[in-house]
């Protein structure tokens, strides 16, 4: 059915409510994902089951006209409690279930879904308290939940729930009632920042765009979440497809665009179906197509699958890969907005904030600059992990500190450790410190300390971590995603990987920090992108906060963490041992010796540290050092 | 317009396309080896960086001028960061550098010495690569490369060939061909501006030096050398003469001197061709198919309409190179045993380019399947053995060249320059020889350095359009056009090389505007100086056509197809 004017589309909106207030239970199981990965899948099948079961075969499709009440069983986005799941959500009560089996199904179904009473067994649980609704849980209690809002609680695969929800509203809004131009203002004086990384102003990027002579023009959309750990999003595109696609179609609108492209990377299957099966719908019903609702508005959208290249998620890199061509940054002025995909001028924005622009355009921009702060206002979702007790995707109001993320949303730091420091921003990012915890989350304030949000990986670490080891994941991560062509990242990097793999292999010497610094100075200033001149953060930020780390690797040939196994040394406490031989059968470069019944000695010039006979010992009389 | 300050001076600027220029215009070389002003601005060598008066480095290849700028150029941070970086390509770099082919005239080294390189502190882990030899123009030797990716370019903007691109990524980065192929499997065409523009030695002419050395060295052998008119202008580059000097006289004496026995000129093979170009126009204005005729003088090109436009491919004129013509006549001369004097004929040109050693391996090149031309020597191989033999080329004294074939037009001499086969066949096509008809020609847009010239003269009663095109990817441009018929002509000449064989793949590297300006107005000086204007006119053209090419112009000076046709079928047997 295709909607000819607004009315159709209001009709069925209301039909979309209607039907959707009919399901007098929901069952949501979370089809993110990680959850998929814990077996949802066949969760959801099981439900589905139950539900044709029990209440006759009433669920999942929203079928017009069909009013009667009965229970929908929905596979739902991501709930961003990722270190819980299978999660599964029963509505109207907001029960939320973790760590769900197969066998928990028909309990779940018979207590909660038929009886409404709560399954506290499966429930969230801190100091001895269950948490019975996911509105309760610290977690979530925490959050903010605006760009996320409806992840995990529709279902992603059906535009009808979507509309139901309230998608697709602003978009009609901005194309019956306001001029491009307004449209533009309201998200200028939103004063929504990029959320990729930079943080650059969004309306004025579009201004740009819609200033140039060119009529030709896209949108595009950078979906190639790369950075380790950052999953912000795979969620929305996973779980609230639509959110993003009316952002796309509202600045495609502004800038008077009639072409659209997602740039998703191919590791994001999930991501690239669910964006499929939206587009394919809301081309259905003429939300995107020639002549949207009857007006001269067209806009088609469509999909480019990234290889996997980290340095396509860069602007000019990603639009050169949509083109067919190598994934490489080039040189700016022109840049995108000039310039950028096929020639032409390019709106490109993250997929974080597309979605951010319909609830502005609803709400209006004083709205959204009563969220966080005036110069970053909003809401920024970040994705929690590392040694966090509760790992996750969260969305919080800019200028919340630290603190309060991995204390009150992340519930502390794993097994009661010392909170050591935090990589935020990915592989461009640096590391913040304990001093750093009562920092304001926001574009600037980071910035002023020398990190950046980027595209908001924040990565726990607590004190068993080592922050030369991590420097050096960093390192080889960004030498081996670079693209090869500006001389100080090709090289560069690597010969700063090189030094780093000499300093936790117990090979290096003090002048080593010298040529870091030197080389960090360099790149840092003469990278031709962003990539490269971020290539060395994680190093440097680690080696400004934690110095004497290093000094101990290189000095001492010591590891204070023991992550580092080249530096650790084997031995046996003579007080202990009880002389049973063992150890000495055990190792594999006959580097024990000893005399039966008296203490074993492990030559540690011989020793290869494969931990065989620490493993084997039966009095615990081996250790590391 | 407007003015910055750079390194505290004030400097004026107009429409210089970015600061780097506007920096070099001020006097100051700042250093790059990824800059090449024709190709588009890549920015990958980071050492044309520079700093404003807040700190803030930027590559000043990719900025634009703004009124006001005020940026440093030469600070000890910025002198640090260039050293660092060419230390790190140096460290990549296979550094063989005292037996390095490009030594004198590596562009890496130059600068490695200008910013005091004085110690590559890390260790070369690249991967070796094989060096690729597949191709008779050229040899690449990928350990050498430093990834700028001029080549790529060249081959791209301005070749529109994409033999080679880059493939993998960060350090394990290569320029190569697509799928590891070698490079005689992709479309290279073997024109070798992808060497013209190397910094290092990653792309170099194969070198056929040696085997010519033994020809000289063997009492068997009478070897006979024609040179080409683009040679002559720019072999003095190598030995500090200045730019554009003609040195034909010199090339003639030390040539005798290293044995050549007979030193002929390629101008008298380009008479030929004029005359027999002139004649299948003609013929083909006058039946009216096959129009419009595609010159068939360069074989880069030659070989890039046959792969890319195999259904425009015969347009192409059938006429032999200058060069071909020329050596199947010195081949059928030598026949004779009078000439020969019992010994075996070694045919050799020296040429400003590098397609050719692939022209004279081609079926079509052949005469009963025999190669005329033995060896190809460019530009720089003569030079090498020049240098090789320790003659000081400056102090030779001037000879002419050897009889019957050492007497050209200036129609022939300017071959060598874009637009010179139109301007040397429209002399032949005009019935006047006076000034003022020459000055017609001269005026009508023939000539001028620009990738396409289009302009009608007017013959016999009719306005015959023409186009005159150097650099491939210009070629592309107008074979596209012709395609859809958006436009029309009646000769089309195309040159590979931009500007012409003036600046050919064979010529001495690192060669400028200014290099390019000298040797452009040479050519047309030396066609001044020259008293035969029109090829028709060279009286040892004209005894020749009475003589030995009796009955024999289509065999000895036309493409022979029939061989080309038997070595298919042969192939595919």
């Amino acid at each position: 059915m295709r909607l000819e004017n607004r009315t159709q589309l209001d009709m069925l909106r209301e039909d979309c409510v209607r039907r959707r207030n009919a399901e007098t239970r929901r069952i949501l199981v979370c089809g993110g994902t990680g959850c998929l990965a814990g077996g949802s899948q066949q969760i959801f099948e099981k439900m589905k089951e139950l539900t044709a079961a029990y209440c006759g075969n009433h669920d999942i499709q929203v079928e017009f006209g069909e009013e009667i009440a009965h229970t929908g069983v929905k596979k739902s986005g991501c709930h961003g409690f990722c270190e819980m799941g299978p999660l599964v959500r029963i509505e109207p009560f907001n029960y939320l279930y973790l760590k769900t089996n197969l066998e928990d199904c028909e309990e779940i179904f018979q207590t909660s879904v038929l009886a409404g009473k709560p399954v506290e067994r499966l429930m969230y649980k801190q100091d001895d308290k269950v948490y019975q609704t996911e509105e309760e849980i610290p977690f979530y209690a925490r959050q903010t939940r605006l760009v996320l809002k409806n992840c995990g609680h529709i279902d992603a695969e059906h535009i009808e729930e979507a509309l139901a929800v309230g998608d697709y509203q602003s978009f009609e809004k901005a194309l019956f009632e306001m001029p491009p131009e307004e449209v533009i203002r309201i998200i200028s004086d939103s004063n929504l920042r990029g959320r990729g990384g930079a943080g650059f102003p969004t309306g004025r990027k579009w201004t740009q765009v819609a200033g140039q002579k060119e009529k030709t023009r896209y949108v595009v959309c950078n979906g190639d979440e790369g950075d380790p750990g950052a999953f912000m999003d795979r969620s929305v595109m996973e779980g609230d497809p639509h959110r993003m696609i009316e952002g796309m179609m509202i600045a495609a609108y502004a800038v008077q665009a009639k072409e659209g492209y997602i740039y998703v990377r191919a590791e994001y299957p999930l991501a690239v179906k669910r964006l499929e099966i939206a587009i394919e719908q809301a081309e259905h019903l003429g939300l995107l197509g020639d002549n949207i609702l009857g007006t001269d508005f067209s806009f088609h959208l469509h999909i480019n699958r990234g290889a996997g290249a980290f340095v396509c998620g860069e602007g000019s890199a990603l639009t050169a890969s949509i083109e067919g061509k190598r994934g490489m940054p080039r040189v700016k002025p022109p840049r995108t907005v000039e310039q950028g995909l096929f020639g032409k001028p390019t709106v490109l924005n993250n997929v974080e904030t597309y979605a951010n622009v319909p609830m502005i355009i609803k709400n209006g921009a004083d709205w959204y600059k009563s969220i966080g702060l005036a110069t970053s206002p909003g809401t920024k979702a970040f994705a929690l992990t590392g040694n966090v007790n509760n790992t996750g995707l969260i969305e919080v109001p800019m200028g919340i500190t630290l603190r309060e993320i991995i204390y009150d949303i992340g519930g502390g730091i794993k097994d009661g450790k010392k909170f050591k420091a935090v990589q935020i921003g990915g592989p461009s990012g640096g590391c913040l410190t304990e001093d750093d915890l009562d920092c304001s989350m926001d574009f600037d304030s980071l910035k002023k300390i020398g990190a950046m949000i980027g595209s908001g990986g924040l990565v726990v670490m607590d004190d068993s971590t080592c922050m030369v080891e991590v420097a050096r994941f960093f390192m080889n991560f960004t030498q081996r995603e670079s693209c090869g062509k500006c001389v100080p990242c090709r090289e560069g990097t690597k010969r700063m990987l090189e030094i780093m793999e000499r300093i936790v292999h117990g090979e290096g010497q003090m002048s080593d920090l010298d040529e870091l610094r030197e080389l960090a100075d360099m790149i840092e200033n003469t990278a031709l992108c962003g990539l490269g001149k971020g290539a060395p953060k994680p190093v440097i930020s680690a080696l400004n906060g934690f110095g004497d780390e290093f000094r101990e690797h290189i000095e001492e040939k010591r590891c204070r963490t023991h992550v580092c196994q080249d530096l650790l040394t084997y031995k046996i406490n003579p007080d202990k041992c009880k002389g049973c031989s063992k150890c000495a059968r055990n190792c594999p470069a006959d580097a024990i010796t000893g005399e039966l019944k008296h203490p074993y000695v492990i030559d540690a010039m011989k020793c290869l540290k494969c931990g065989a006979c620490m493993e084997g010992c039966p009095f615990g009389a081996i250790y590391q050092e | 317009m407007g003015h910055m300050t750079i390194d505290g001076r004030h400097v004026e600027f107009s429409d210089e396309k970015n600061v780097l220029t506007v920096i070099r215009n001020a006097g100051i070389d700042i250093p790059t080896l990824c800059y090449v002003s024709e190709l588009s601005t890549y920015g990958s060598c980071r050492l044309c960086i520079v700093e404003d008066d807040r700190g803030k480095t930027f590559a000043s290849c990719s900025e634009k001028p703004r009124d006001g700028m005020v940026i440093y150029t030469n600070t000890p941070r910025l002198m640090r960061y260039r050293k660092l970086i060419l230390e790190l390509l140096l460290a990549a770099h296979e550094r063989d550098c005292t037996t390095c082919v490009v030594s004198g005239s590596c562009h890496l080294l130059e600068l490695a010495q200008r910013l005091c390189v004085d110690d590559v502190r890390f260790k070369n882990t690249r991967e070796p690569q094989p060096i690729d030899r597949s191709s008779a123009a050229i040899i690449r030797n990928p350990n050498k490369c430093i990834l700028c990716g001029d080549c790529v370019r060249m081959c791209s903007d301005i070749q529109g060939i994409n033999a080679i691109d880059f493939a993998y990524r960060g350090t394990d980065a290569l320029v190569t061909p697509a799928f590891n192929k070698t490079i005689n499997e992709t479309a290279c065409v073997g024109c070798g501006q992808c060497r013209v523009v190397c910094p290092t030695g990653a792309i170099t002419v194969r070198n056929d030096v040696m085997p010519v050395m033994e020809a000289l060295a063997d009492r068997n052998a009478i070897v006979v050398a024609q040179i080409a008119p683009a040679v002559r202008l720019a072999l003095g580059d190598k030995f500090g003469l200045p730019k554009g000097t003609n040195v034909m006289g010199m090339i003639v004496n030390v040539m005798h001197r290293l044995g050549f026995d007979e030193v002929y000129d390629t101008t008298y093979g380009a008479d030929l061709t004029v005359l027999e170009e002139s004649k299948e126009f003609l013929e083909r204005l006058s039946s009216g198919s096959g129009l419009p005729l595609f010159t068939s003088c360069c074989p880069a090109w030659v070989k890039h309409c046959e792969t890319k436009y195999p259904e425009l491919a015969q347009h192409i004129s059938t006429c032999r190179s200058p060069m071909g013509m020329f050596s199947a006549v010195i081949q059928e001369y030598y026949k004779n045993p009078e000439k020969n004097e019992g010994k075996r004929l070694v045919n050799i040109a020296v040429m400003p380019c590098t397609a050719k050693k692939e022209e004279i391996r081609r079926p079509e090149s052949k005469n009963k399947g025999v190669q005329n031309v033995d060896y190809v020597l460019t530009t720089e191989e003569l030079a090498s053995m020049i240098e090789r033999s320790g003659i000081v080329f400056d102090k030779v004294d001037i000879e002419s060249a050897d009889v019957p074939f050492g007497i050209g037009s200036g129609s022939g001499m300017i071959f060598g320059v874009t637009g010179g086969v139109t301007e040397a066949v429209m002399r032949r096509l005009n019935q006047g020889h006076d000034r003022t008809a020459m000055a017609d020609i001269k005026e009508s847009g023939v000539r001028g350095m620009e990738g396409i010239k289009e302009f009608t003269y007017r013959y016999n009663g009719r306005d015959l359009s023409f186009a005159v095109v150097s650099g491939l990817a210009n070629a592309d441009k107008v074979m596209e056009e012709i395609k859809s018929g958006e436009a029309s002509y009646d000769f089309v000449e195309v040159m590979a090389c931009p500007r012409g064989c003036i600046m050919g793949g064979g010529q001495p590297a690192k060669s400028g505007p200014r290099t390019r300006t000298a040797r452009y107005k040479s050519i047309y000086e030396t066609d001044i100086n020259t008293q035969i204007k029109k090829s028709d006119e060279n009286p040892m053209v004209t005894m020749l056509y009475e003589g030995l090419l009796k009955g024999k112009t289509h065999e000895l000076l036309h493409r022979n197809f029939e061989e080309a046709q038997r070595e298919r079928e042969a192939a595919e047997q």
